[in-house]
């Protein structure tokens, strides 16, 4: 996180020194940019909060442990799909859950729509791409996500 | 006034209301929301500024030839080559490819890079990665990688072929 506010700085400060009026208005074109999209990041926010509210991590964490794989990884890449969770928090759960005797497989599903499936994140991508296409990228992104979790459970032999 | 936006001022104010409320008779349900709500806003606007002070420096210097050559119609499998390496250097995952992504599609970047771009910066980031294999061993992280990637690059080639035949744009003025 530091290091990527001194590498900004070093380059806001270069490109300062460079051209000052060409710095001046790259602020002021993130700035109108981010006044756009602003409306779309609170609405994902009031989202984010009560989806954290109703699946904590308890919640995740008992259900992930159930003792059919197959319905496990279902509910799984559910999760995944619809929580938000920084890395920093999603990685050291499943190194938990993984030491708790909840298959890999099952923690690949969750990680992996948890990085690439984004229903909360919805608001934001829909500004951008529009509706149609990001559903489209959501759903591919969805089976990526269950063929990467079919291919952990063959390597690591826990489906046959 | 548009629609869409007395919407939004009607959800978000409500919202307030209901966190405000919740707040002053000790419901607890809606202070959890409300603490969630904060605790997750401290954590974008601590990456935000950032990305959004690169993205104007982006669009101040980075001239659109440089673009379209590296990443658009011609640039061939070296376009998707760059797409990931620029993915795996970035910090705050979807939320913060979403704009760079659109200000590279607005230089000239094809479709099918720009979803390379956005794939790869969900699963291949190399400090979030690293941290990954740390905790689920470099195994795990490596099968999730070799099956994940080149998924990512044929289904983005697949979806970018579909929507350029329809000449699908990307929403404009954002």
């Amino acid at each position: 996180m530091y290091y990527t506010y001194a590498i900004t700085g070093l380059i806001v400060l270069i490109s300062f020194i460079t051209s000052r009026k060409k710095t001046l208005k790259a602020v002021k074109i993130s700035i109108g940019k981010f006044i756009k999209i602003f409306p779309a990041f609170l609405t994902m926010l009031i989202f984010v909060s009560f989806i954290l509210f109703l699946f904590p991590d308890e919640i995740i964490s008992n259900y992930l442990g159930h003792s059919s794989k197959s319905i496990s990884v279902f509910l799984a890449s559910l999760f995944g799909s619809i929580t938000i969770m920084p890395g920093f928090i999603a990685f050291p759960l499943s190194g938990i859950l993984l030491t708790k005797g909840v298959p890999y497989m099952v923690l690949s599903a969750f990680t992996t729509t948890l990085m690439m499936v984004g229903i909360l994140t919805y608001p934001i991508e829909k500004e951008y791409f529009g509706t149609k296409v990001t559903i489209i990228r959501n759903i591919i992104s969805f089976f990526i996500a269950l063929a990467v979790a079919v291919m952990t459970g063959i390597f690591f032999g826990e489906i046959f | 006034m548009k629609r869409n936006t007395k919407i939004k001022i009607a959800y978000i104010s409500g919202y307030t209301l209901f966190l405000i409320v919740s707040f002053i008779f000790r419901f607890n349900p809606g202070r959890e929301i409300g603490y969630n709500f904060i605790s997750f806003l401290v954590y974008m606007l601590k990456i935000l500024p950032c990305a959004f002070i690169l993205i104007g420096l982006f669009e101040v210097w980075v001239k659109k030839e440089v673009i379209e050559k590296h990443l658009g119609e011609e640039s061939g499998i070296r376009g998707y080559m760059w797409a990931m390496l620029l993915a795996g250097t970035i910090a705050g995952g979807l939320l913060v490819a979403f704009p760079i992504a659109y200000s590279m599609y607005n230089k000239g970047a094809k479709l099918s890079v720009i979803f390379t771009y956005i794939g790869a910066a969900a699963i291949c980031r190399v400090p979030m990665t690293m941290f990954e294999a740390s905790f689920m061993g470099v195994k795990f992280t490596a099968i999730r990688l070799l099956v994940s990637l080149p998924l990512v690059i044929v289904t983005s080639i697949l979806l970018g072929n579909y929507l350029g035949k329809r000449n699908y744009k990307m929403v404009e003025g954002k």
